[in-house]
């Protein structure tokens, strides 16, 4: 239990230093995967230094909640990121708060980041709300299927029971983890703003979702949502690698040598995933707005099958 | 310390249904005067608390009570039983907690009315109608309750009566009620059976007269057109905005739930065991009505009607909870009957909470600026912020977000559903996950309903003159939202107190109850197995407060502190017409394009001009209520027809009035002869 408080605050830090890391490898590969050298791995961190350090401008009419809504956002996917055992399960925490618990905190982010974009009253905060409500509206069905899916098998909507049940003998390979599998990929691209959904590194106005939302902020609070959304893309890899690679991770009990080992592994999935994200995401063509609707709907129903598949296999046992 | 008589609280709140009553006359002369209209909201306000504490000791007693009083008056040689038990006091809870809250807002809103002679009295005499439904022990007194409480809250939805559509609501309401009191009188007939006893103890030991499935379409036909499952909530996103908003608050927030306790009370107590199948038709019903209700809250833009239709949505929770606990109970699965049916009535709790809530925050817009149209809103978080806070808090609660309450009872529900694999039939485990599915998209189609509410009615710029004008509301109604508000923090995040209080009403229907929650470590919620799932609200709270405040204590430490206001970037482009905003319409209409051709029967037509022309381009949209096309119009149809055609019967001559009278005699006579 002891292990549990420093494992969790271990991971609270962790997470918060990691996350623009990864987003500034993801960049660097996609540089090079573009034939550009890109800049260094370390730039996400020097631009929010620079943004702390800049001067705020916000709009004249902005309200309290357009100041708050950066702090609310970066603290619900924060805790959301810390609830997702990277390289160790049995964090203190888990037992406050499963996976439904999660997707709940990333629904309220958004929520405050879709109001946010409202704020001001301009036509783009408009539109980017607008799109990401309509995305999310298939996208979080569609992460719930998965859940419902994964739950199912291990009897338990836990994390880390999840993560246990993967390791053990009773997980084989099934098409219902791989539906699963392939929905919550999809799910991972439309929540991270990445191609084919959205694009990260755009400034074309209309197809801008996400930018298109924090388009007004500046400054110290675009600091702080930037952060968020790096925290955002580490959590969703996470989160894939804790439900179908948990290989490596340290058991509640294990002893320094194996938090070191799950700590490395952890590093490495994440640099996988990161490279196989990039990967895609340089294959694939952005969609067009109405197009992501069918995509996040392919997500929605692979869900729902692998959901109905496994309640009708259990009833024919 | 030897605890009181249970009669006590019983006769307690007999007294209190008839100090509601009185009230209501008193009503009359006090309503010519400010401080009249104020007193007697006030004293609603106490008589309401004074019933939810008398209901409180009945929902805690371990043992089902029979201290029911018996009047003697009623039905010829019957009595009229009076008395809570567990799940009656349960709802009574609910429903007086909320409408105290909610008597209070009306103490400042209350002297709004144009007419004060005519929301005054009917609105005691509403509130004693609904606890006279729940303390019913027959169902004598039972359907008087509930036509009491009908016909009070028609007259109040007609109170404003100088708009056409406020009377249209009103006909459609009066139609749609009777006909559901119909229903259930039907009901009630046949659980009374051939003995035609009519106390609740007598049809619990005799079950159905005939077939329970009767009964069972009955109690859905009629409870269900009261709380507003599709097809059957026509009436309700006409009746609940026509009505003052405190009004609107008390429909849509308490008396759905009152009908919710009709249909608990009919199927899961009085038509005895259930069979599996049953759950069929309320799953359906309850998704269908789900997704239809947040569909066509989305497509509204009149604030008041968009809360109604997501009343639809929230009952088709409610019912999704219901159908599962029969489900489960049919099966001898008692403890998940247990946890959904927790997690309905902890949702009806959480949505009598956050529906008023969010009634009287568009009241207190309305009262400042005059509009209920959202396309001539926004800004409003400026001119009135406590308004706004509040309303933010009802908007995240009802979206099922942590760490609020509306999370709370949906994570039970998705709970229910993952136990369902249990189930042994097939037809019930395939309809669960589908149903899950359905709870999951209306969850998502929910919030993205309440941030275009909250946008376009606080955000933005101000797109009218009123809405540049609006100042905050008054104390008492501040006063009454923001305790809402803070009773939905605290359901979301000491939810195992309520999951406690509802183990006896568990105990009472299913004949089982979840583990105690508050003496769980921490003051989590494990409603099977903590290996299986757990939540912290308050962990998750606190865990919020302290990231938030770290985080900006670090910013403040370590950021510039320049601020610097300027005019709105947007791309360099910024137009300073505030039309050229998003809009309601706007913000739904990606969701319209996706989901709304197949519903709405949709269309969109844009009409350019020419190259050249400076003439305005036309966007055109076409919606369809599908539902009042496909089962509404053809009722209305065959009664006009048939009423045009007998109306011929007014102009004839006496000489064939008299042919008439004759063949009717002659008629009744043969059919008395052939039945003798």
């Amino acid at each position: 239990m002891k292990y549990g408080w420093l494992t969790q605050i271990g991971q609270l830090l962790l997470v918060l230093v990691l996350a623009p890391l990864l987003t500034g490898i993801t960049r660097k590969i996609k540089a090079r995967f573009l034939r550009r050298r890109g800049a260094s791995i370390a730039q996400p961190y020097r631009d929010l230094l620079k943004l702390i350090r800049k001067e705020t401008v916000i709009a004249e009419n902005a309200s309290w909640l357009y100041r708050s809504a950066p702090y609310v956002i970066f603290a619900t996917t924060w805790v959301a990121a810390a609830l997702v055992p990277t390289f160790a399960v049995g964090l203190s925490f888990s037992a406050a708060a499963d996976l439904i618990v999660i997707v709940g905190l990333l629904g309220t982010a958004r929520f405050f980041l879709a109001l946010a974009g409202l704020d001001v009253g301009t036509s783009f905060g408009g539109i980017g709300s607008s799109r990401e409500m309509m995305f999310a509206s298939l996208a979080e069905p569609a992460m719930l299927m998965v859940v419902f899916t994964l739950s199912l098998f291990a009897g338990s909507t836990q994390l880390s029971s999840i993560s246990e049940y993967m390791l053990g003998p009773h997980a084989g390979l099934s098409i219902s983890v791989a539906l699963a599998l392939v929905a919550l990929i999809i799910v991972s691209l439309a929540e991270n703003s990445r191609i084919p959904v959205d694009n990260p590194a755009t400034h074309l106005e209309l197809t801008m979702v996400h930018e298109a939302m924090v388009l007004e902020y500046s400054g110290r609070h675009l600091a702080v949502i930037e952060a968020a959304a790096s925290l955002k893309l580490l959590l969703y890899l996470s989160l894939i690698a804790c439900l179908f690679a948990p290989w490596g991770t340290a058991a509640s009990g294990d002893g320094a040598s194996a938090y070191a080992v799950g700590l490395a592994v952890y590093v490495l999935k994440l640099l996988a995933l990161g490279f196989a994200l990039v990967v895609f995401e340089t294959a694939i063509a952005k969609m067009r707005v109405f197009r992501v609707p069918e995509f996040l709907g392919v997500a929605l129903m692979l869900g729902l099958l692998a959901a109905v598949l496994l309640f009708v296999s259990r009833l024919t046992q | 310390m030897t605890a009181p008589d249970p009669l006590i609280w019983n006769q307690l709140a007999a007294t209190g249904v008839g100090l509601l009553l009185l009230l209501a006359a008193l009503a009359i002369p006090f309503a010519s005067r400010r401080l009249g209209v104020r007193l007697v909201y006030g004293a609603c306000s106490l008589v309401c608390a004074t019933l939810a504490a008398a209901a409180l000791p009945v929902l805690f007693a371990t043992e089902s009570t029979s201290a029911v009083i018996a009047l003697p008056i009623g039905l010829p040689l019957g009595q009229t039983l009076l008395g809570f038990d567990r799940l009656s006091a349960a709802f009574a809870v609910v429903i007086n907690l909320t409408t105290a809250i909610v008597s209070v807002y009306a103490i400042g809103y209350g002297v709004h009315a144009r007419e004060p002679l005519r929301v005054l009295p009917p609105y005691p005499a509403f509130i004693a109608g609904m606890n006279l439904v729940l303390l019913a022990q027959d169902a004598f007194s039972f359907l008087v309750g509930w036509e009491f409480m009908s016909i009070a809250s028609w007259a109040l939805v007609v109170s404003e009566d100088r708009s056409e559509s406020n009377l249209r609501a009103g006909l459609v309401y009066i139609v749609m009620a009777t006909a559901g009191a119909l229903t259930l009188l039907l009901a009630f007939g046949l659980l009374a059976g051939a003995q035609g006893n009519y106390s609740f103890a007598a049809m619990r030991q005799s079950g159905a007269f005939g077939s329970a499935a009767i009964v069972l379409a009955l109690a859905l036909l009629g409870a269900g057109s009261k709380a507003g499952l599709v097809p059957l909530h026509a009436w309700l996103p006409l009746a609940h905005p026509a009505a003052p908003s405190h009004v609107s608050a008390l429909m849509s927030g308490v008396m759905t739930k009152v009908a919710v306790y009709g249909f608990a009370r009919i199927v899961l107590d009085l038509l005895g065991p259930p069979a599996w199948w049953w759950s069929v038709p309320v799953l359906l019903v309850a998704a269908v009505t789900t997704l239809l209700g947040v569909l066509y809250a989305l497509m509204e833009h009149d604030l008041k009607r968009l809360l109604a239709y997501h009343t639809v949505e929230n009952i088709g929770i409610i019912f999704i909870g219901l159908g599962l606990a029969l489900a489960f109970e049919a099966n001898g699965l008692a403890t998940a009957a247990a946890l959904a049916l927790t997690a309905s009535i902890f949702h009806v709790f959480n949505h009598s909470l956050f529906k008023s809530l969010l009634f009287l925050g568009s009241g207190a817009v309305l009262t400042a600026t005059g509009e209920r149209d959202m396309e001539h809103l926004g800004g409003l978080i400026r001119g009135m912020p406590v308004t706004a806070l509040a309303f933010l808090v009802g908007c995240i609660a009802i979206s099922a977000l942590p760490p609020f309450n509306g999370f709370v009872s949906e994570w039970l529900t998705f709970q229910a559903i993952l136990v369902s694999p249990q189930l042994p039939q097939w037809i019930p485990r395939l309809l669960v996950p589908a149903v899950g599915a359905t709870l999951a998209c209306a969850a998502a189609l929910a919030a993205a309903c309440f941030v275009k509410a909250f946008g376009a009615t606080f955000l933005g710029r101000a797109r009218s003159d009123a809405a540049v004008a609006a100042r905050e509301t008054d104390r008492w109604s501040r006063t009454a939202m923001l305790l809402l508000a803070l009773a939905c923090l605290l359901a979301g995040v000491l939810p195992g107190f309520v999951i406690d209080a509802l183990a006896g009403v568990c105990q009472m229907l299913v004949g089982a109850s979840l583990a105690p929650q508050a003496t769980q470590p921490w003051l989590r919620i494990v409603p099977l197995d903590p290996a299986r799932s757990a939540y912290n609200g308050l962990l998750v709270f606190v865990m919020i407060i302290l990231a938030a405040a770290a985080t900006s204590l670090i910013v403040r430490r370590f950021a510039s502190h320049a601020l610097r206001r300027s005019a709105a970037w947007d791309c360099g482009y910024p137009d300073p017409s505030p039309i050229t905003q998003y809009t309601s319409g706007s913000f739904a209409q990606p969701i319209r394009r996706v989901f709304g051709s197949a519903v709405f029967r949709a269309r969109e037509r844009v009409t350019m001009p020419h190259p050249g022309d400076t003439g305005m381009a036309r966007l055109e949209v076409e919606l369809h209520d599908t539902i009042w096309d496909t089962f509404y119009v053809p009722v209305i149809r065959s009664v006009n027809a048939a009423s045009t055609w007998l109306n011929q019967l007014q102009f004839l001559t006496i000489r064939k009035y008299l042919t008439l009278v004759f063949a009717a005699l002659v008629l009744l006579l043969i059919i008395v002869g052939t039945l003798r």
